[in-house]
């Protein structure tokens, strides 16, 4: 069945901003439907908030809307675009939800109105609804833990008392297990049950029998419009039943089961995809095994592509998005073509099953760190940030690698610093610790099997399957062999024996005491060196030249050899708060900016979410951790296929992850910016000189390594002060700092992580910065990028909309500055040329200001890609990291303006509004009030022709619907309280109703403004309170700010009680005020939608 | 205990370092026509399975043994294969189904292997350059030298003598009688034909008299190791047994029906051995993932005319079925009854039923 010739255009829905539970893996896969829809000629319509994603990319769609992905906006995009279809199963759980309220308002699915392609209602309802989904499998003969639904407590109580305790809460609809819990009490239950249907949005939940401690499975499945069915990927999870799988270690392909099992669950697998009737496409199904008698039950089912898919994709080789994209425009497998095997000789098709020959171990990455008040305990309800995959021949190689690519100071499985952490825990102690699923519990499993106790008391402990614990303790074993010799005494197998453990250098050289460039030179001169193979799809039956790559230590390597100039581009690893999708848009972009300009690129990253990971980006993907040791050996592995020619690196675009290898690589090797001038910006002593030398202001500061140093400073300059060690990201452990109690105990935390190799530690050669704060200070971003000709194009001045203090990742900015004067955005401009050519910068260059009165001073300058360079790119139109990426490889600006990639800035009076996207409703503990550490998740963009209405379009990306009508809440701090006022009047004349505290409606009458409602404090135990409002529904917004300090408690209830009961909220003055504005400008008006095509066109 | 290292080296003179596992190998070697197998599970039905007499195994899957072995899961009373060659031998198993470890069974049946070994590298290889035989062990590296260079591999020998069974026997029950000629037959086979009816197996030498003698309601040509043009007098038994009852072949008995017809079978340059192969199947156009484990294959245009090819593999577009023209017989290369592998073609056992009942109801008329 070959293409439809009767659909022409097709409308993707994307998945928005990157929040847990639905991150990166949707770029990728909704890349891949583009650019494969786009090659069979159909005309491709998207729609996604998210600016940092490589789709909404104007090159990839014919009209791209960055636009709030709610059901009416995107009926407008329909009924502005009218395409022929709609393809809701590539943008996650938000494409899903989206399409179905369309579905349901008649827009889509019916007749005369976009077919859904993919999947249609029926199939997603029959998946994604608790009930029918459990019926349907019924009816087909497998089996479900006992269950049932509930729409009510009382309607939960009832099905309690079938089923019994334990036993899970899942709500329907729901992403990443929102809402989702064990409960194992009575009061447990009323908890979690009352959780999950506030979690649902049509408030129904089902209740399930608990089978936590069981093992876990799940399979990929591609249907196709023939009914042919296979099996990309089996994946076995290493946690049991009770952890969610997006917080679980897995394992591909699936290591404990046999074929007679395996083909059950297969079977099980097609006859759940026929009987949803997902009709074409990929779908994840889920299943539990009773590891005592081999029962197995299903658990759930995806209609769509997800992260499991992203993850199958990049262990198999095997482009589940590209080809789900082609099966739903009436493909079937056997007329598609498998890319990877495909030579010039023969091919493949895509109706196959991958075998593979290795073990891919994906490990989850938490932000716990960053959300004080969390247990950080995992269990069914996704908490995890991003996540590492890891490429071994075997499990304990493919688990070491994987646990070194996190990035979180851990080497491999122990046999590193972070050990100490456990020394003075007993025995007892640890196997309790270990019953209990958190980040930490696979290290508690290896210490525990490290001082010998048995697999089967860990196994008893914390249900892991005794096969993974004993691959655990092979390790130990291996690691006990070898403590006793020393780089000088081991033989060439003992070397490869150890290194096929996954040992890194870094671990052997602990554990001799000795460092890693001693350990890699004997190494090395013991003739040891990695290897490095293909991932293709088969098992190497057949010839691939799709060049996907991994090291391993064994006997041959098959990187193939060739003479053009190469570039190695150093990715940005596992995503995390500070550290996600912006970056790697930049290193994708590097690559297709090289690989158009003749180089040969080559990628090395971590992260199976991801586009840069795809096998086709770049000319040849090496899935390695990012650390010195992996990345030198594919320098190494590069030059030698290059015949002795090393290849460029590019360590500016990935973030901190490559920046802070930049010193460990051979300098001469790094493209653009050099690393002398990458640590002029890093260390504070000569950076201040730089600014003095320059005359550029900057707040007064100074470095302390201890307390005493730091009160100093303190003496010097004076409170408030901000406090944050260097070479860190995202604000991590940034604090504001008030007094000089505050100041010891910040400076206690610093030295606490010190030791431990953790991030953000306090050492002598990582000193804390110790800055003046600016108070009431307006922070600006710029992005510019400078040749070696000393040519510096500013690509975008970005003003905050939260003053400084509040971290610029969490901020909103807009395109153009909204209120700086001409001339301050001049001086800004100014200043950054002056520090491009101080740092002789190549490349790109963010530098943050703060404008206080007439005072513009320089906070900090780092010569890299910033979070913001794709958000400034979808606003002006230039493609900023493809750009710099050429004028690190020697192009000059004016060359690239001449070849027309670099063009002037598109101007046509609009205005972007970028807004960061928080992960609080996952976290209800935690305080949402914003503050100098980063915990955005991810970040969407509004635009439109004024800054109210880009601004209200930015919040209802993000998740904040500015009212129309209602009444709004505030509780202001005594400083905000005079913009309170321009705030309450605007509210006040678009006729909303206005409910204040005590002391903010005393401010607002006093200047004549009427209040409706005044509630008391908290502790007053007055019967209305803000919280009981906020709880009763009575409010539709809430303006809460913060206090300078202290005396949160009232604000932080308030906040959370918003939070909780899904009230949007602003929790800063400023953003109150651009609320206020966007409410105003949008009052009366409808939602107008515009694709960036139209906003850019010359 | 300490590993032994061992070498494996082959025919091309590449040599692989590893460790012994299973079973001590006589005199210090142990060798044969060394094939690989991309299957991820199953491995105990792959070593048990009686078409790899001769063979030694190379598993893709880097971890083998990691589920144990158990008392169902065996393909014939004992592994007939040469040896198995691992990256990684697991030291501990888990599975609820387990009885015993792989290496147990291996040494139980004095079947020796090794570990350690770069079985991608060794899988290029033969893909590469096609079969190849190999000799691994503790001997010195004379002997395995000159053990490389006297193994014969398999060709040009009747391993289906070695394999079949000495005695008929019977499985199963119900009126129905099915004959099947044991060329190496797969346990799961069995199963599958003994939901049909009574299953008679015979000795791959039985002669077509003596099976039309048991009245047979069907005959089965089964699975078996080596080349199909080795196997004695098999070909002029089927040829007598064509149009006179219904037929039906898999794998070697796909290719002895073939040459029955006087068609002609080829060696394939490393075969198919694996549980993922694409096969369409001619006359619904859906495609089945297969179980395959084949050398030889049948050249579908020396039968021109004579049948109607149902099955293609579409990796290399080579017969996989056939249906004789005027006659009930059928046949397939690849292995619908998986043991191991997916079970997308099962309908095929449910045709020979059918075919069966046609055929004897038109007699009966």
């Amino acid at each position: 069945m070959p293409r439809r010739d009767d659909l022409h255009s097709i409308l993707i829905i994307g998945s928005g901003p990157i929040v847990i539970g639905q991150a990166c893996e949707f770029d990728y896969s909704g890349t891949q439907a583009c650019r494969v829809l786009r090659e069979e000629g159909y005309r491709v319509i998207l729609v996604n908030s998210n600016p940092a994603t490589i789709m909404t990319d104007p090159d990839f769609a014919d009209a791209t809307y960055v636009e709030p992905i709610t059901p009416d906006v995107v009926a407008r995009i329909i009924e502005r675009e009218k395409p022929d279809a709609v393809l809701p199963t590539l943008g996650g759980q938000t494409g899903l939800n989206t399409a179905m309220a369309l579905y349901e308002r008649g827009v889509i699915g019916h007749p005369g109105t976009p077919e859904m392609i993919g999947a249609n209602a029926v199939a997603i309802a029959t998946a994604e609804d608790r009930d029918q989904f459990k019926q349907a499998m019924l009816e087909i003969g497998l089996n479900v833990p006992a269950s049932g639904i509930a729409h009510t407590m009382e309607e939960s109580r009832e099905v309690l008392r079938e089923i019994g305790l334990p036993c899970i809460i899942r709500p329907a609809y729901i992403l990443g297990g929102r809402g989702t819990g064990i409960a194992s009490t009575p009061e447990e239950f009323e908890v979690v049950a009352a959780n999950g249907l506030a979690a649902s949005p049509i408030s129904e939940i089902l209740i399930e029998k608990s089978i936590a401690g069981w093992k876990e499975y799940e399979l990929e499945v591609m249907r196709d419009r023939a009914d042919n069915c296979v099996i990309i990927c089996s994946i076995e999870n290493v946690d049991p039943m009770g952890v969610h799988t997006g917080d679980s270690i897995t394992v591909a392909p699936a290591q404990t089961l046999t074929d007679v099992e395996y083909q059950e669950m297969r079977d099980a697998a097609f006859a759940c995809i026929r009987r949803v009737g997902v009709e074409t496409g990929g779908s994840n199904v889920q299943f539990a095994v009773n590891p005592a008698t081999g029962e197995q039950v299903v658990i759930e089912m995806n209609p769509r592509v997800s992260r499991s898919s992203a993850l199958a994709s990049k262990a198999t080789g095997f482009p589940i998005a590209k080809i789900a994209a082609k099966l739903a425009v009436g493909y079937t497998l056997d007329e598609i073509t498998n890319d990877i095997t495909r030579t010039e000789t023969n091919s493949t098709p895509a109706s196959f099953e991958p075998s593979i020959d290795y073990v891919v171990t994906k490990i989850p990455r938490w932000a716990f760190e960053k959300l004080p008040g969390t247990s950080g305990v995992l269990g069914t309800q996704m908490q995890s940030v991003g996540e590492a995959m890891s490429i071994g021949r075997t499990f304990t190689e493919s688990l070491q690698k994987g646990l070194r690519s996190l990035e979180q100071g851990r080497l491999g499985l122990g046999c590193d610093p972070g050990e100490a952490l456990m020394a003075d825990r007993t025995d007892e102690q640890l196997l309790a610790q270990v019953a209990i699923a958190t980040p930490e519990r696979i290290f508690q499993a290896g210490e525990l099997l490290r001082r010998g106790v048995s697999v089967d008391r860990v196994h008893e402990a914390c249900r892991i399957d005794p096969w993974f614990l004993d691959q655990m303790q092979q390790i130990m074993d291996e690691r006990a062999a070898i403590a006793d010799l020393s780089p000088s005494t081991m033989t060439r197998r003992q070397w490869k024996r150890a290194k096929q453990f996954g040992f890194a250098d870094a671990q052997l050289a602990w554990l001799w005491s000795t460092d890693e460039l001693t350990v890699r030179a004997a190494r090395e001169a013991a003739g040891v060196m990695p290897t490095y193979k293909t991932v293709d799809t088969c098992a190497a039956e057949f010839d691939a030249e799709t060049p996907y790559h991994y090291s391993t230590w064994e006997d041959e390597s098959e990187v193939r050899s060739s003479d053009r100039p190469r570039v190695v581009i150093l990715g940005s690893g596992p995503n995390r708060i500070g550290q996600g999708i912006e970056f790697d848009y930049c290193c994708v972009h590097a690559s297709f900016a090289l690989r158009d300009a003749g180089f040969e690129t080559v990628m090395v990253n971590c992260n199976p979410e991801t586009v840069s990971t795809d096998y086709d980006t770049s000319d040849r993907l090496y899935f390695e951790p990012l650390t010195r040791e992996d990345v030198l050996n594919v320098i190494a592995a590069e030059t030698a296929a290059a015949g002795g020619t090393p290849p460029k690196v590019i360590v500016s675009l990935g973030g901190q992850t490559p920046l802070k290898l930049s010193g460990q690589l051979p300098e001469g090797l790094i493209a653009g910016t050099s690393p002398t001038s990458i640590d002029l910006a890093e260390d504070r002593e000569k950076w201040n000189a730089l600014c003095d030398d320059l005359r550029i202001p900057q707040p007064p500061g100074g470095t302390a390594i201890d307390l005493e140093q730091a009160l100093e400073i303190v003496d010097r300059i004076g409170f408030p002060v901000l406090v944050r060690p260097s070479y860190v990201l995202g604000g991590r452990a940034m604090q504001i700092v008030h007094d000089r109690n505050h100041l010891a105990r910040a400076m206690a935390e610093l030295a606490g992580f010190g030791s431990l190799g953790k991030e953000g530690g306090l050492s002598a050669e990582r000193p804390v910065l110790i800055d003046r704060f600016l108070e009431d200070a307006t922070e600006v971003d710029v992005d510019a990028i400078r040749d070696h000709t000393g040519e510096v194009l500013i690509g975008g001045v970005m003003e905050h909309v939260e003053e400084a203090g509040v971290h610029s990742g969490d901020s909103a900015c807009a395109i153009p500055p909204q209120t700086l004067p001409a001339w301050v955005v001049e001086v800004i401009e100014h200043y950054t040329r002056a520090i491009a050519d101080a740092l002789d910068v190549r490349g790109l260059l963010n530098v943050q200001y703060a404008v206080a009165g007439t005072t513009v001073y320089v906070i900090e300058a780092n010569p890299r890609a910033s979070r913001t360079v794709p958000f400034v790119a979808k606003a002006t139109g230039v493609p900023l990291a493809k750009v710099a990426s050429r004028v690190m490889l020697g192009a000059t600006l004016a060359e690239l303006r001449t070849e027309g990639l670099l063009r002037p800035p598109s101007d046509h009076g609009h205005v972007a509004i970028k807004e960061a996207v928080l992960p609080f409703s996952r976290f209800p503990e935690v305080d949402t009030a914003l503050g100098p550490e980063m915990r955005s998740t991810g970040e969407v963009m509004g635009i439109d022709t004024s800054f109210g209405r880009a601004f209200f379009k930015a919040e209802l990306a993000a998740g904040t619907l500015l009212p129309s009508e209602g009444t709004v809440f505030l509780s202001l701090a005594d400083g905000d309280k005079p913009a309170g006022l321009v705030v309450a009047r605007r509210l006040r004349s678009l006729g909303l109703g206005i409910a204040a505290t005590r002391g903010t409606a005393q401010y607002l009458r006093r200047f004549g403004i009427e209040v409706d409602l005044e509630v008391g404090k908290l502790s007053e135990g007055e019967p209305t309170n803000a919280v009981s409002l906020i709880e009763s529904g009575r409010i539709a917004f809430v303006i809460n700010t913060p206090q300078g300090r202290g005396g949160r408690t009232d604000g932080e209830q308030i906040r959370k009680a918003a939070n909780t009961h899904r009230v949007s909220s602003v929790t800063t003055v400023e953003a109150a005020l651009a609320a206020a504005q966007g409410m105003g400008e949008m009052a009366g008006h409808e939602i107008s939608v515009r694709s960036l095509q139209e906003f850019h066109v010359r | 205990m300490s590993p032994r290292e061992a070498v494996l080296l082959m025919a091309d003179g590449s040599v692989f370092e590893g460790e012994l596992i299973g079973a001590d190998p006589v005199g210090g070697v142990a060798g044969g026509e060394v094939v690989f197998n991309t299957t991820l599970s199953g491995y105990q039905e792959v070593i048990t399975d009686p078409s790899y007499a001769g063979q030694v195994i190379t598993f893709t899957n880097p971890h083998i043994g990691n589920y144990g072995v158990n008392d169902h899961d065996f393909e014939s009373a004992r592994p007939f294969c040469r040896g198995v060659i691992v990256r990684e031998l697991a030291r501990r198993h888990s599975n609820q189904r387990a009885e015993d470890s792989l290496d147990a069974l291996l040494r139980r049946f004095g079947i020796s292997g090794i570990a350690g070994i770069d079985t991608r590298r060794l899988t290029r290889l033969l893909r590469d350059s096609g079969a190849m035989s190999g000799v691994f062990g503790t001997a010195d590296e004379a002997t395995l030298k000159a053990a490389v260079a006297a193994e014969r591999g398999t060709d040009g020998i009747d391993l289906t003598a070695v394999v079949t069974t000495p005695e008929p026997y019977s499985v199963g029950e119900g009126p129905r009688r099915i004959v099947a000629v044991d060329f190496g037959i797969k346990t799961t086979i069995l199963r599958h034909l003994s939901t049909l009816g009574t299953v008679e197996v015979v000795p791959a030498g039985t002669s077509a008299a003596d099976i039309l003698a048991r009245s047979p309601h069907g005959v089965f040509l089964s699975n078996g190791p080596g080349d199909p043009a080795m196997v004695a007098g098999a070909t002029d038994t089927i040829a007598a047994l064509v149009g006179e009852v219904p037929v039906f072949g898999i794998c070697l008995g796909h290719q002895l029906l073939s040459r029955a017809l006087g068609g002609s079978t080829f060696k394939l340059p490393f075969g198919h051995h694996g549980g993922n192969h694409p096969v369409r199947h001619e006359a619904t156009g859906r495609v089945e993932i297969t179980s395959q484990n084949h050398n030889f294959c049948v050249d579908p245009a020396s039968l021109e005319g004579r049948v109607e090819v149902t099955h293609l593999n579409l990796n290399d577009l080579t017969n996989e079925g056939m249906r004789v023209l005027g006659a009930p017989a059928f046949s397939v290369q690849y292995h619908p009854e998986a043991g191991p592998g997916p079970h997308d073609s099962r309908y095929l056992f449910g045709m020979f039923d059918d075919l069966m009942n046609d055929f004897h109801a038109k007699a009966g008329a």
